[in-house]
């Protein structure tokens, strides 16, 4: 690949800090920064899924702890996300199991814990809905389509239908959540912790605080991983612990432990897809898509979640006829959220998977199958926009040909096996739509970023989106003072105080370097421009939508839902041990398209840890909650994610179609490299265990247990 | 009888604390030792990893009156010599640092991979980094990493 200067890889700002173990989480301060001494907050969590809270019965409470709930709010219990229906402590119902129902906090955490321990809780008990197959109640509900969907299933020569489910999957990023809030003597309210979105806490916060805008400020700490489990939670947390600061007036950290992170916190949704396809001369002329997504007690994200899912359901493929519904059905479970990928690794799995068992009942490759219908540059998105740029799918399916010889075997694999073990490898293709989805950049998000100079020449990065781990403390300084033409350690980005840096938005959807960096890189131009030697200096830059966009219209789904795609092949080569189940992992390769890379090693860390993140969601990340509606998979001995012996063979590779209107042609990349996976990963179990005649596979995560209960159908 | 006496990066030290508190409670909030992260307190993904007697353990499942008349170690007594900054080197070639809540774990990880074995196969390192999660990176830039910092250090362990 050839490489623009700017691509070249830099040794990362936050490198020193983290690995010498001085950076500074939210459980790691000692006191507050006036240097009070930091009490601890506990939640009091729902034990049933639905039930009327009749009484709280708190045990004598010794001096210096005290309880916090729905009646110490100054100001709505509704926290801000997209809807207001989360509440920070329960209303007269609890929802779901787990939900806060209030918060005992004092200076003593194993005297908070047994506390906790004493209290009583008198429900009564009502009948939760938990399936969402029978659930009836949506908090949305979409359609959408084009062309003529009745008209192509009367001709089709084949109607395909199939039902696809996914389960849950957790961020489980290895800092836990965690908030803290300090009264400040000016009457503020500061609240600090790990998080993704200083802006989204710092709406909700003072409106639950029921102050204007100005009496609260929010700083992201250094956070240990977010990948969208710290997207709206924070918000959650962050009004709880603000409420308690503010009753006890003393400084409040509220930290979860991990069987609560895993329980109780934003997971990926499950979802259940029908699928039905026409398919006429061998082509697929029509897809009707119905995509249920389980969206838990509260609305949260699930609007925006539900929106990029569907808007994904017709996949790579250019089809004519399309008709999409989807529903986030409400059920008395946690409140699903925000996962790397937002609601298409859901649906791409399911055309992906689909895709391949037409080809399979047709008796063709479904590699060459898919190449028949990949969409081109020009062609229309599902939602009647364009795709404006080159698709460059055919040569990334080339570039994991070559890194695997996978087209050779898939053709070999796809014959008759015997014997104990057994070979199979999938393929599958995807996008990324970069950035917000429709106009949300334009009409909501509005994203202003600056620049200040100061006299000494060192030039600091004003925005509002947090490094957690993707490297934008790097990359944003790195913009700048390639623009600017000065040495990288005289530019700097701190962590977001929202009390000093401008709203550019908030860290997710893979729009932070696309979106902030190019305002950044403009702005860094206008500096360039202005400079002036020994004085300080401000420039600012705000979004502006690109002039070839086709408006997007939400009520109707039409337009362009993004300006542009990354894209991205993978290949999972398994063998199967039909004695024991296990799946082992010979190879995993991926071409990833996100535009230029601004710094080649960061870019190609989010492949890899994307990638195995997607692997594990398909195979080994199970979670599921029983008859009563609560999570079992609670800790690490239930709930695995994969370690460095799973996959050994990883590979990835960069394919570079640059966007004009990113920064250096750089598109959205941190999302990208977990929807592959999943649709692979199935394709090469069953291609393992005979196929899809002998086994049909539709549903992740498929695990060592499940590829035995399907070998026992054999009646071996 | 001063309690529980123990060598922690070097310097000898007893605890007045109770024999059943936890290592990893004991390390962050009474010798200020916050590189020793809590990332789930049962002893399954390794943010809170030390070296006892240079053997990799997990703090969260260690009782202190364990560790009476042992050495411990952490990044802080780790982060000034020069296997560390051999390794902090060929992290920061590989930007392997991401979110960073695994790395002090990791480090001390890779000093007991090659403190046993100077010239381990990659096989062997992921075999000693398996107990210790990232959910970042997918591991092959902390793989390759430490085996870079193996082939350069040569003597160094």
């Amino acid at each position: 690949m050839h490489m623009k200067e700017i691509c070249k890889s830099i040794k990362k700002k936050d490198h020193d800090p983290k690995i010498e173990g001085r950076s500074v989480y939210v459980s790691d301060y000692v006191a507050s920064k006036d240097g009070r001494a930091i009490l601890c907050g506990k939640l009091l969590h729902s034990t049933l899924a639905k039930a009327r809270v009749l009484s709280v019965k708190l045990p004598e409470l010794p001096e210096g702890y005290l309880y916090v709930d729905a009646s110490d709010i100054p100001g709505d219990n509704n926290v801000n996300i997209v809807l207001d229906d989360t509440p920070v402590f329960c209303r007269d119902t609890v929802e779901y199991i787990g939900e806060p129902i209030g918060m005992v906090v004092g200076p003593d955490e194993k005297a908070v814990e047994k506390l906790l321990s004493q209290i009583e809780v008198e429900y009564e008990e009502l009948e939760p809905v938990l399936d969402i197959r029978t659930a009836d109640e949506y908090f949305f509900n979409y359609e959408f389509g084009h062309g003529d969907v009745e008209k192509a299933f009367a001709e089709a020569d084949k109607v395909y239908e199939e039902e696809f489910i996914t389960g849950y999957q957790d961020q489980t990023y290895l800092e836990p959540q965690g908030m803290m809030a300090e009264p400040e003597a000016d009457g503020r309210m500061y609240v600090h912790g790990s998080l993704q979105c200083a802006y989204y806490v710092h709406g909700a916060v003072a409106r639950v605080m029921g102050t204007d805008p100005d009496g609260v400020h929010i700083l992201q700490d250094v956070t240990g991983g977010g990948f969208g489990g710290k997207e709206d939670f924070p918000s959650i947390i962050g009004c709880q612990v603000a409420v308690a600061a503010k009753k006890a007036n003393a400084p409040v950290r509220c930290v979860f432990g991990r069987r609560e992170d895993l329980e109780f916190t934003p997971k990926r949704h499950p979802s259940l897809c029908r699928y039905k396809l026409a398919v006429k001369d061998g082509q697929v002329t029509a897809v009707d898509a119905d995509v249920r997504f389980n969206a838990g007690a509260y609305s949260t994200l699930s609007a925006v979640v539900l929106q990029r899912g569907i808007i994904a359901a017709p996949g790579v493929y250019d089809i004519p006829n399309i008709h999409v519904t989807g529903k986030a059905v409400k059920t008395n479970t946690n409140p699903c959220g925000a996962y790397r990928g937002f609601g298409a690794p859901q649906t791409f799995f399911a055309m992906e998977t689909m895709m391949s068992h037409i080809a399979q009942d047709l008796g063709v490759d479904s590699i060459e199958f898919k190449e028949k219908h990949f969409a081109v540059k020009g062609d229309t998105t599902s939602t009647n926009g364009r795709y404006h740029f080159p698709v460059p799918i055919p040569a990334m399916l080339d570039e994991v040909d070559a890194m695997c010889d996978l087209r050779k075997k898939h053709q070999e694999y796809r014959k008759p096996q015997t014997g104990r073990c057994r070979r199979g490898i999938g393929f599958s293709a995807i996008f990324h739509g970069a950035g917000f989805t429709g106009s949300g950049e334009r009409d909501l998000i509005k994203a202003t970023a600056k620049l200040r100079k100061y006299a000494d020449g060192t030039v600091e990065v004003l925005a509002s989106n947090g490094d957690i781990g993707q490297g934008v403390r790097t990359t944003f300084p790195k913009i700048v003072a390639h623009e600017l033409n000065i040495p990288l350690d005289r530019v700097y980005y701190d962590h977001p105080d929202t009390a000093r840096v401008p709203d550019s938005g908030p860290t997710v959807a893979s729009r932070s370097l696309m979106i902030v960096g190019e305002l950044l890189r403009r702005a860094a131009i206008k500096l360039r421009g202005i400079w002036q030697e020994g004085v300080e200096q401000e420039v600012e830059e705000h979004y502006r939508e690109p002039d070839f966009m086709i408006p997007f219209y939400l009520d109707r789904f039409e337009g362009d839902a993004y300006p542009t795609y990354a894209w991205a092949t993978s290949a999972i080569e398994v063998e199967v041990d039909t004695y024991t189940g296990l799946v082992e992992i010979l190879g995993a390769y991926g071409s990833f398209d996100v535009g230029t890379p601004v710094d080649y090693n960061i870019v190609l860390g989010q492949m890899e840890g994307g990638f195995l993140q997607g692997i594990g969601y398909a195979s080994i990340e199970k979670m599921d909650y029983d008859g009563k509606g609560r999570i079992r998979n609670n800790s690490f001995t239930d709930y695995l994610v994969p370690t460095a012996m799973d996959v050994p063979n990883l590979k990835a590779t960069l394919h570079v179609e640059e966007y004009p209107d990113g920064p250096y042609g750089a598109k959205g990349a941190g999302e990208l490299p977990l929807v592959a996976p999943p649709a692979a990963y199935i394709e090469a179990v069953e291609m393992a265990l005979g196929g899809m005649q002998k086994h049909r596979l539709n549903r992740i995560p498929f695990s060592t247990e499940d590829v035995i209960l399907e070998l026992n159908k054999e009646g071996l | 009888m001063n309690g529980i006496c123990f060598v922690l990066n070097g310097k000898e030290t007893c605890y007045a604390g109770s024999a059943t508190d936890r290592l990893l409670d004991v390390l962050r909030d009474d010798y200020d030792m916050k590189s020793v992260k809590c990332g789930c307190k049962e002893g399954e993904c390794g943010a809170c990893a030390v070296l006892i007697d240079g053997v990799l353990v997990n703090s969260c499942c260690v009782a202190m009156g364990a560790v009476d008349g042992h050495e411990i170690l952490t990044v802080e007594g780790y982060r000034d010599t020069s296997r560390f900054a051999k390794l902090s080197e060929k992290f920061a070639e590989l930007s392997a640092v991401q979110c960073g809540f695994c790395i002090p774990g990791m480090i001390l990880a890779a000093e007991a991979i090659l403190s046993a074995n100077p010239h381990p196969t990659e096989d062997e390192v992921r075999e000693g980094l398996s107990g210790n999660i990232c959910r970042c990176t997918g591991y092959n830039a902390i793989v390759n990493a430490v085996l870079n910092a193996a082939k350069e250090g040569d003597g160094l362990w």
